[in-house]
C-alpha cells in the first residue's frame, strides 16, 4: 500500500473540533512542517495533546486550539513558551493540565481500547482538584483511592520521523523516540512526514530495523518534508535551530505572531524553508549539548 | 581532608545538596538545573558511587557527564537506553531521587511550577505546567534547590496551584499517610532546611556561614522550626572543589546564584 501523500492533504483530513496529537517532545522532533500547514488552513477549535513546545505555541497564537492537554509547553533552553503562555493568561483556551506520565498512561489506554487506566499519580495535588474530567476511584483490590487516568483517544496524530518508506515503515534514528509510538497507536488517523524516503530494502538491515518503533499498520500516511522538523530538532540529522526561537520568542514581545508569520510562514514550505536559509542550513544546525 | 577557605556560595550549596544522595543506594538521581546536577554528580563521584544518572537526553551514565560543551574525542560513559518513556518505568518503580527548584514551596511542602496568582483559568503568570512534579512526589523521593530564598517562593498561603503533592492533611489522599510523602533536603543560598520538625514543619538544619536563624525566618512566609543550636553548613573540602571544577569546566555554577557571592558572608 503505498501512503505517501502531502502535507495539504494531511490537513483536508483535520476537521474542525477534531483531537489531534502531535509528538516529539519540547523543541525536539516536532511534526513542524505539518503544524504550519496547519496554520495555512482554516481548520480551527482543535483539541491538542502535545508535550508542547513551540507547536502548541503556534497553534494557540493563531487561534487553532480550542483545548489543550498538556503537562508543559516549554522550549527547554527557553523555559517558558511566550504564545502559549498569552493564551492561558487570557483564558483564551480550556485546559486538561496533567502530568508528564499520566499523558503516556492516557496515550496508553486509548491505543489499548482501555476507559482508563490507574495510578497513584496526581493524588494530593490540583490535577485531581482543576480536572473534573479525571475520576479518583476505590480499587477492588486494596483501601487506596487511584485516579484514573482516562484514555487519550486521539482523531489524528502528527509524528516526525528520520526516514520512512512509501509504506509506512518509519525510523526514528536519534536516541529518543519519546511518546511518539505511542501517539501512533493512540490516533484512528497517524500521518508521519519524515526527512528522507527509503526504499523498504533499507529496513532489511536489523541495525535500521531496530529503530522503528511502531509497526506500519498504525501509520496512515507518509509525508517527505526534508528539513520539516525545523526549527525543533531531528536528531541525529539536525539540531535545534537556538537563533530562530530566540526571534521567535522576541517575537511575542514586538511584532506579534503576525510578524513572526509575515517573516517565516509563506504558502508552502518551500517559502517556509527560503526565509530560514534553505535545507542546506537546516541541516547545518549542530546538536545540543547538556 | 580540611575545609578550604575560598569557595563561592553555588560552591557550598552543591557540597550541601550532594549530601542528600549519599545514602540513597542505587537510584536514579536526577538533578534538574547545574547546581542539583553538579550536586548528584559530586555525590556520584565521592559518597555515592552506585548511583545512576543520564546524560538529561536518552543514555543512563556509568560517569557524571561535565557540564557543556566537551572535547571533540569525549564519549560518554553510556550503560543503557533511558529515553523518556522509560524514565516514567523508573519513576514509578521509586528507584530515584529528583532535586528541582519550583517557583513556589509552601509550609506543607507542596510545591508550583505552573500558575501564579489570577484564576486557574486565566492565571496572571503562566509558567511551565506540572511537568513531571505530580508523578514524582507521590512516587520517589525528592529534594529541592532554591537561588533566591525569599517569602515569594517559601509563600505564607498555599501554592497557587499545587503540582506535587506534600504534608498536607486537607489532601491526602485514601489509604495514604502523611509519611509515604518523602521530601529530603531543601537547600537555599541561606541554608539547609528538611521537613522533619513536629509534624513535618519546616526545618532548619544548618546556616551557611554569616547567615543568621532570623534571616531564614524572615525570609520564609511560614515559622521555621529551630531545634536548639543549628549547626554551620560544612564547607567544602578542596578535594570536592576540584571535582566540581572538573564537573563543570565552562563554570556555569558562577551563573546560577545572584553575583556569585563568596561561600562565607558576613
Amino acid at each position: 500500500m503505498n501512503k505517501q501523500m502531502t502535507a495539504a492533504d494531511v490537513v483536508a483530513q483535520i476537521e474542525d473540533g477534531m483531537t489531534v496529537g502531535i509528538g516529539g517532545w519540547g523543541p525536539r522532533r516536532k511534526p513542524m512542517a505539518l503544524v504550519r500547514e496547519i496554520l495555512r488552513s482554516d481548520v480551527k477549535d482543535l483539541t491538542v495533546v502535545s508535550y508542547g513546545g513551540a507547536d502548541v505555541g503556534l497553534l494557540c497564537a493563531t487561534g487553532k486550539v480550542k483545548k489543550l492537554v498538556f503537562a508543559f509547553v516549554s522550549l527547554d533552553f527557553i523555559p517558558l513558551e511566550p504564545y502559549f503562555r498569552a493564551a492561558r493568561q487570557s483564558g483564551a483556551i480550556e485546559v486538561m493540565e496533567i502530568d508528564e506520565g499520566m499523558l503516556l498512561l492516557g496515550l496508553r489506554a486509548a491505543a489499548w481500547g482501555l476507559p482508563f487506566i490507574p495510578t497513584e499519580v496526581g493524588l494530593g495535588t490540583d490535577i485531581v482538584s482543576r480536572n473534573p474530567g479525571i475520576k479518583v476511584i476505590d480499587s477492588p483490590y486494596d483501601d487506596k483511592e487511584w485516579v484514573a487516568m482516562p484514555a487519550l483517544k486521539l482523531d489524528v496524530s502528527l509524528l516526525h520521523a528520520d526516514r520512512a518508506d512509501v509504506r509506512g515503515v518509519c525510523q526514528i534514528a536519534g536516541p529518543d523516540h519519546y511518546m511518539d509510538d505511542w501517539f501512533a497507536r493512540a490516533a484512528d488517523k497517524t500521518f508521519v512526514s519524515c526527512d528522507e524516503l527509503v526504499d523498504s530494502s533499507f529496513f532489511h538491515d536489523p541495525a535500521q530495523a531496530r529503530l522503528v518503533h511502531w509497526e506500519r499498520a498504525a501509520t496512515t500516511g507518509v509525508i517527505p518534508i526534508p528539513g520539516g522538523a525545523h526549527p525543533t530538532s531531528c536528531a541525529p540529522l539536525y539540531g535545534f535551530d537556538v537563533p530562530h526561537f530566540q526571534a521567535y520568542v522576541a517575537s511575542a514581545k514586538e511584532g506579534g505572531i503576525q510578524a513572526y508569520l509575515d517573516k517565516h510562514l509563506g504558502a508552502s514550505e518551500e517559502e517556509y524553508q527560503a526565509s530560514v536559509g534553505g535545507l542546506d542550513a537546516i541541516r547545518a544546525i549542530g546538536m545540543p549539548v547538556y | 581532608m580540611s575545609a578550604a577557605t575560598d569557595y563561592t556560595l553555588a560552591e557550598l550549596c552543591i557540597v550541601a545538596a550532594s549530601r542528600a544522595f549519599e545514602k540513597d543506594g542505587e537510584v536514579l538521581a536526577t538533578g534538574i538545573g547545574v547546581i542539583p546536577r553538579l550536586a548528584a554528580s559530586l555525590a556520584m563521584k565521592t559518597t555515592n558511587p552506585d548511583l545512576m544518572m543520564t546524560d538529561s537526553e536518552a543514555w543512563l551514565l556509568s560517569e557524571p557527564n561535565p557540564l557543556g560543551k566537551r572535547g571533540k574525542d569525549f564519549m560518554q560513559a553510556n550503560e543503557t537506553w533511558m529515553g523518556f518513556s522509560r524514565i516514567f518505568d523508573n519513576v514509578w518503580s521509586g528507584r530515584r531521587h529528583a532535586m528541582l527548584g519550583p517557583t513556589q514551596i509552601d509550609r506543607w511542602g507542596q510545591t508550583n511550577t505552573s500558575a501564579l496568582g489570577g484564576t486557574y483559568e486565566k492565571p496572571k503568570v503562566m509558567m511551565l505546567g506540572a511537568r513531571g512534579f505530580p508523578g514524582n512526589s507521590i512516587s520517589h523521593p525528592n529534594s529541592f534547590f532554591v537561588p533566591g530564598h525569599s517569602k515569594q517562593v517559601f509563600i505564607e498561603g498555599e501554592c497557587d496551584f499545587v503540582s506535587s503533592i506534600g504534608y498536607n492533611p486537607a489532601r491526602l489522599p485514601k489509604g495514604h499517610k502523611l509519611d509515604d510523602v518523602d521530601i529530603r533536603l531543601v537547600v537555599t543560598d541561606l541554608c539547609v532546611m528538611d521537613f522533619g520538625g513536629p509534624d513535618h514543619q519546616l526545618r532548619l538544619v544548618s546556616l551557611h556561614p554569616g547567615i543568621t536563624a532570623a534571616q531564614v525566618q524572615e525570609n520564609t512566609g511560614y515559622p521555621v522550626h529551630i531545634d536548639g543550636e543549628v549547626p554551620v553548613t560544612a564547607a567544602p573540602t578542596q578535594a570536592q572543589l576540584d571535582i566540581i571544577a572538573a564537573l563543570d569546566p565552562h563554570n556555569q555554577r558562577a551563573a546560577q546564584i545572584k553575583d556569585n557571592p563568596p561561600g562565607a558572608r558576613g
